[in-house]
């Protein structure tokens, strides 16, 4: 539980952007996460900002392995 | 109750430019220093600024301090002391080399110095025509900046608290601060954190509107402790607005749209923008938009089932060329605004950007005790957008925000290093009280049952700000609007969450945060009302003109019974000729 707390508040970005599209993920899908991907969308979060944004803008190529998360939160 | 505490040489609130510049001064000076941030250093807000550094380095054609210098005073619409302006400008291009050794990467031209791009108000010889003053990297200055000085900050030993939040300030008999009282967000515990010198950097407070690009941590943490503590705060009635942020979410819609031929539409279809500016409409400069765009919707003719927002058309445009000039608008648009701008009008509203007034303080970063005289509080200092020096006065030029984290976080520091060296700062026994208002605070909101819900009040708030003191504002809107906002102090004060739990309680943070975001926005409305005159950032439907007999003074705002008083504007700058208010007009 806490873990899932303490990911929660990892949220709270410096862009609005991020701010935005994450508050949405917690929304709509982070409560049913698998495990697996739990731990990419962690890593996930310890990027910056900039390259965050621009990886979900589609404006820049994200690393493979953060592919399926970027792709969920292209859609949301 | 045994709390625990720390002791430091110095405590930063806040891991912005500002607190990041403020502390690698006093780590340099081998001081122990202990920086807290609610979120990792290089996710503070500072992130967001894209357009670049303002600084007279004159690497792309001639430009002098002086230059610059006037542009701020006349930007400031002559609100901004003169003293402070002269000492910032001076200091710009030491500020940004000294970043540049530091291993910021920024642009280059050819011969390798510094590049440099015009940016809005900045000039050569007193307005005579743009100059290229702004220095970048790429559009990630901010960025780089807090990332350049966050590695410095590790090799001086700063040591860092993350994910701890600053709750309130420690105040003695003699109103000296010690310190500050915090909680590790990780297991909710208090601890206080007694310092010789504490220096609040906490940033802006823009989330007490509906509409605002800032961040959901921009909740002005530091104007809240400071008010709580009795501090007054400084011009809190001017704040900078952009006036197309998407309807809702905030996001910028560049003016390139506009640039580019999108216009603006009220909920008729009609282009209105042909009344307010027949000649140049929806090219009209920012404030003659963003002024329109409210009138329209203050008098009923707002688009959307609240008529409260206006439509920027641009699929006229033609897909190709909204994806050729405009590049990203259209996937912002449909992420933010869920609409095709190829297909569908964009809804926007002006939107709140910046805080010009904040925490007072003089040129060294000490802060304040009143609005009368010099006296400062001993311990305490404030730099960037949470502190008033006030050089942006009534309207900050752009990219004169990242200056001013630069010059006054290394001025704070040099102060604070100065005092502890000439012992005018040392330990001073901590009041048995010292962590009664934050323990006080967080037991209400653990043991209460009932009571107000926090995102109820905050939309209140936002809702009320954004209505009654927005970009335009309305005699009998700013009246009511005080009234309003007693309801949601009121309020405010016996907010509930249902979580108790201890650990990265995101609720309780937000209950907190919405305490401080009311001293904000209750400090706004209140200079607002009382300010009878349009000046930079602040437009008064009533009072439409700038009113330099009576109105060319500071407000400062005290929380003990929303209070007012004012202080002079200082038009004597350090060594040159005072710049001598003139009509405001680009
Ligand atoms: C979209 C956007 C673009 C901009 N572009 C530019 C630009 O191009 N040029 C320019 O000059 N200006 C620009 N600005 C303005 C400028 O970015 C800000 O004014 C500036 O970055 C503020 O820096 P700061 O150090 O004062 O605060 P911030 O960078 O906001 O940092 C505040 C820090 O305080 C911490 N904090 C807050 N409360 C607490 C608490 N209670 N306890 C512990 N820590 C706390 C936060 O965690 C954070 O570390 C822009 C602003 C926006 C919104």
């Amino acid at each position: 539980m806490s873990e899932l707390d303490r990911i929660r508040w990892q949220c709270r970005r410096g862009l609005l952007e991020l701010d935005l599209i994450l508050n949405r993920f917690l929304e709509r899908e982070f409560e049913t996460l698998p495990a697996g991907q739990l731990a990419l969308f962690k890593e996930l979060l310890g990027e910056a900002d900039t390259l965050l944004l621009a990886w979900v803008m589609g404006q820049e190529e994200a690393p493979e392995r953060y592919m399926p998360m970027i792709r969920k939160l292209q859609v949301l | 109750m045994g709390i625990s505490t720390r002791q430091f040489d110095a405590v930063v609130v806040g891991a912005g430019g500002s607190g990041l510049r403020a502390a690698l001064q006093l780590a340099e000076a081998n001081l122990r220093v202990a920086v807290l941030s609610k979120v990792f250093p290089t996710r503070s807000h500072t992130v967001a600024a894209q357009g670049g550094v303002s600084a007279s380095l004159g690497n792309e054609e001639p430009d002098n301090w002086h230059w610059h210098m006037y542009d701020t005073v006349k930007g400031s619409d002559y609100l901004g002391d003169q003293d402070a302006i002269e000492f910032m400008c001076r200091k710009a291009n030491e500020a940004v080399i000294e970043l540049e050794h530091y291993g910021m990467p920024f642009d280059r031209l050819d011969n390798g110095k510094i590049y440099q791009r015009p940016f809005g108000g900045h000039t050569s010889n007193y307005g005579e025509r743009a100059v290229k003053r702004a220095c970048a990297a790429a559009d990630r200055t901010g960025h780089a900046m807090l990332h350049t000085l966050y590695q410095r900050n590790v090799r001086a030993k700063t040591q860092f608290f993350v994910e701890w939040m600053a709750l309130d300030l420690i105040r003695n008999q003699a109103g000296d601060v010690l310190g500050v009282v915090a909680m590790e967000m990780e297991t909710g515990e208090v601890t206080i954190l007694h310092a010789k010198a504490t220096l609040l950097a906490t940033g802006g407070a823009g989330r007490i509107y509906a509409a605002s690009t800032n961040a959901f941590i921009n909740t002005g943490d530091g104007l809240g402790m400071a008010a709580r503590a009795g501090i007054p705060l400084e011009d809190m009635e001017f704040w900078q607005f952009h006036p197309t942020g998407v309807a809702g979410a905030g996001v910028l819609i560049t003016e390139g749209v506009r640039g580019e031929g999108g216009f603006l539409l009220n909920k008729n279809g009609e282009r209105f923008m042909e009344r307010y500016a027949p000649t140049v409409k929806d090219l009209a400069s920012r404030d003659v938009v963003s002024r329109a765009m409210a009138t329209e919707i203050k008098e009923g003719r707002g688009a959307g089932k609240d008529s409260d927002h206006i439509l920027l058309k641009l699929d006229h445009l033609g897909a190709d060329v909204i994806d050729k000039r405009l590049p990203g608008i259209r996937e912002i648009a449909i992420k933010f605004a869920n609409v095709d701008p190829a297909k569908d009008p964009i809804p926007v509203v002006p939107t709140c950007h910046y805080m010009m007034g904040g925490i007072p303080t003089n040129m060294h970063g000490q802060v304040l005790a009143g609005h009368n005289g010099g006296a400062i509080v001993k311990g305490l200092y404030a730099a960037g957008e949470c502190a008033c020096v006030s050089v942006h006065g009534a309207n900050r030029l752009g990219t004169n925000s990242l200056l001013d984290l630069l010059v006054f976080g290394k001025a704070s520091g040099e102060q604070v290093v100065k005092d502890l060296a000439s012992d005018a700062l040392a330990y001073q026994d901590l009041p048995k009280d010292a962590a009664d208002l934050s323990l006080s605070r967080l037991a209400r909101l653990d043991s209460a049952k009932s009571g107000e819900d926090v995102a109820e009040v905050g939309a209140e708030m936002r809702r009320t700000m954004q209505l009654h003191c927005g970009v335009f504002r309305f005699p009998d809107g700013l009246a009511e609007g005080v009234r309003r906002m007693q309801e949601v102090g009121k309020r405010a004060g016996s907010l509930y969450v249902k979580d108790k739990s201890k650990v990265f309680n995101t609720a309780r943070v937000e209950a907190l945060e919405l305490e401080n975001l009311v001293e904000v926005a209750m400090s706004t409305m209140v200079s607002a009302n009382a300010r009878q005159e349009s000046r930079g950032a602040h437009d008064r439907s009533d009072f439409p003109d700038r009113n330099d007999a009576q109105w060319m003074k500071h407000t400062f705002w005290y929380k003990e019974n929303d209070r007012l008083e004012y202080r002079p504007v200082n038009l004597k700058p350090l060594t040159v000729e005072s710049f001598e208010p003139k009509a405001r007009v680009y």
